[in-house]
């Protein structure tokens, strides 16, 4: 029997007057990182917002562990044990990297082993401590991002985009603190446009499109086949990278 | 060949300005006072302005400070804060009357005792009411500025109409306690006692305020929520219940706001807190909707601008606060400390 850790039935979201998901199914297994995929404005993100409640599904279930968090307030989600990464990444500019990390212990003072470890993943982010994260640079703040979801131990990870607009180098670094994160046994469902990252991290891959799930496999089923990317993508994913 | 050119890599230095640039809004009260002092004819005339308008900033700050941060966090365009001060002030000098034997006295203690009994009783009100307010009022119209600015309108004039049927019509009198009636002369500039007292009230609440923002996690989730309320809430806050606090405190605040601006024109009515929303939004607007700094400093510049002026040339004074809010809002479209939002 699969062990999963959230599970979307059917989820169907409405912004304003659009349908943006039309009856979205969904399987995160435990332990394992979930690849999002598709092309821009077919569903990824509205999926990870309407899981962590930023936007309300009408119809569905969204299942954590088995209880449904359809009509849970986001703050009741989190505390659930999920961490969001906002793919506007969601930084606090006028607190200090500190002030933001404090926020993020949201259970009480921050464990000191685990920012140890943080900083060795991520040393800009002790560099910086004490200055406000608006002054970072962009990929030091998609660091902090990841590192907020981070400094507490979460059920699921939900992460929205971490490479986007990132230089190479930092990219990298992302994609080292994402498979030390996996190692750990996280559960981890990723949004990525960055095929290479998503090949190296993923499990298991889902392909969105118009707001319905189009294909779920094996990441690697997806990565090996060209033709099933150009068919599910319309385009070779592969052939960029 | 001809050589590879050096290669001589420059800095672009600095500018002073731009050092200065974050330092602008202090810079410009202190920029206020000494024109004020070159203006002014006599240095005692200017002490005494000074005193008067830094007290009277105060006294703005304090009723302002809960708006910008109503409005801050959840958006919402409260035109029902001067019910606030109204009812702090009525409920008040209701105390101050009924403890009159204390406020006669010439003992600083009773004055004292009197003063605190009518400002926690007022902010006690005012704390209780703004509750009621934000579950009545405006709850039901999140969302919706148009919506916010008919209804919370529409609370002020109904609770000044219940001042008027528990107060009556009329406006009521008040003299200040004994203890801080008249002025003390330094350098010879006359000082009102109870505009000192006013000073020293408004600099503990805000640094008070600071200390809770800077150095508390609630503070700080108010500051994260003021810039993004929707990421605070998916770290597992609930911003709802940092928003009630945060309404009960600013109307409590406004309550206090009432007292002090009740005792310092020694005369309350009904619509003095409508009348009061005029500064209150205009120090709210250049301080920079949300930034309680920014309020403080506004609130500063408008009681400053205000006695100065009026003493200057009293015509202008009508329209000096007016014209102050154009001109930062000129220099400084979002007001002169703004808060990043995050949408």
């Amino acid at each position: 029997m699969s062990d999963n850790i959230l599970t979307l039935r059917g989820v169907k979201t409405n912004i304003a007057q659009y349908h943006i998901l039309q009856g979205v199914d969904l399987e995160v297994p435990r332990g394992a990182v979930t690849m999002l995929l598709g092309r821009n404005g077919v569903g990824k993100t509205t999926t990870l917002r309407t899981i962590i409640g930023h936007w309300r599904a009408h119809e569905g279930e969204i299942l954590l562990d088995g209880e449904d968090i359809k009509k849970m307030p986001t703050p009741a989600i989190a505390r659930l044990g999920v961490g969001f990464v906002p793919e506007d990444m969601g930084i606090f500019a006028d607190l200090s990297v500190e002030e933001n990390m404090i926020l993020a212990a949201a259970s009480g003072p921050i464990d000191q082993t685990r920012l140890q470890w943080l900083f060795t993943v991520f040393p800009a982010l002790e560099t910086f401590w004490k200055k406000d994260a608006g002054t970072l640079s962009g990929g030091q703040k998609q660091m902090l991002t990841i590192a907020r979801a981070m400094i507490e131990e979460r059920k699921l990870y939900l992460i929205d985009e971490p490479t986007k607009g990132l230089a190479p180098a930092i990219i990298s670094t992302m994609a080292r603190a994402l498979r030390e994160l996996k190692e750990q046994g996280a559960s981890i469902l990723l949004v990525e446009q960055n095929f290479s990252v998503a090949k190296a991290l993923g499990d298991t891959a889902n392909v969105m499109d118009d707001g319905r799930m189009i294909w779920s496999g094996d990441m690697k089923t997806l990565a090996t086949d060209a033709e099933l990317q150009e068919r599910l993508m319309g385009l070779s994913l592969d052939a960029q990278h | 060949m001809s050589a590879a050119p050096d290669h001589t890599p420059t800095m672009a230095q600095i500018s002073l300005s731009q050092r200065l640039e974050p330092y602008a809004p202090v810079l410009l009260v202190l920029g206020l006072m000494i024109l004020g002092l070159i203006l002014i004819p006599t240095t005692s005339s200017w002490l005494t302005l000074t005193v008067s308008g830094l007290a009277m900033g105060m006294m703005i700050f304090i009723m302002a400070s809960g708006l910008t941060l109503v409005f801050g966090l959840m958006d919402i365009i409260n035109f029902g804060h001067g019910a606030f001060v109204s009812v702090g002030a009525f409920v008040g000098v209701s105390l101050l009357l009924v403890l009159e034997h204390m406020t006669d006295a010439p003992s600083l203690a009773l004055n004292l005792t009197a003063m605190m009994v009518a400002i926690f009783g007022a902010m006690a009100a005012t704390g209780a009411m703004g509750w009621a307010f934000e579950k009545v009022i405006v709850k039901p119209v999140y969302g919706n500025h148009l919506k916010q600015i008919l209804v919370t309108m529409g609370g002020l004039i109904v609770v000044e109409q219940l001042i008027i049927v528990l107060w009556g019509p009329e406006e009521i009198y008040i003299t200040r306690p004994e203890a801080l009636k008249g002025a003390i002369t330094f350098a010879g500039a006359a000082l009102e006692k109870y505009r000192l007292v006013a000073v020293a009230i408004g600099l503990v609440v805000f640094l008070a305020m600071r200390w809770v923002l800077r150095r508390t996690k609630i503070g700080l989730i108010v500051r994260a929520g003021v810039e993004n309320g929707e990421m605070v809430e998916a770290l597992g806050y609930r911003l709802r219940l940092v928003f009630i606090g945060v309404f009960l405190a600013g109307s409590a605040l406004a309550g206090l706001g009432g007292v002090l601006w009740g005792l310092y024109q020694e005369v309350i009515t009904a619509h003095m807190g409508n009348h009061s929303m005029i500064l209150i939004f205009i120090v709210v607007i250049i301080g920079g909707l949300g930034s309680v700094e920014g309020c403080f400093i506004g609130a500063l510049l408008v009681g400053l601008m205000q006695n100065y002026v009026a003493f200057l040339e009293p015509k202008v004074a009508l329209i000096s606060n007016i014209g102050l809010m154009v001109a930062i809002l000129m220099w400084r479209p979002q007001g002169m400390i703004p808060v990043v939002k995050a949408k």
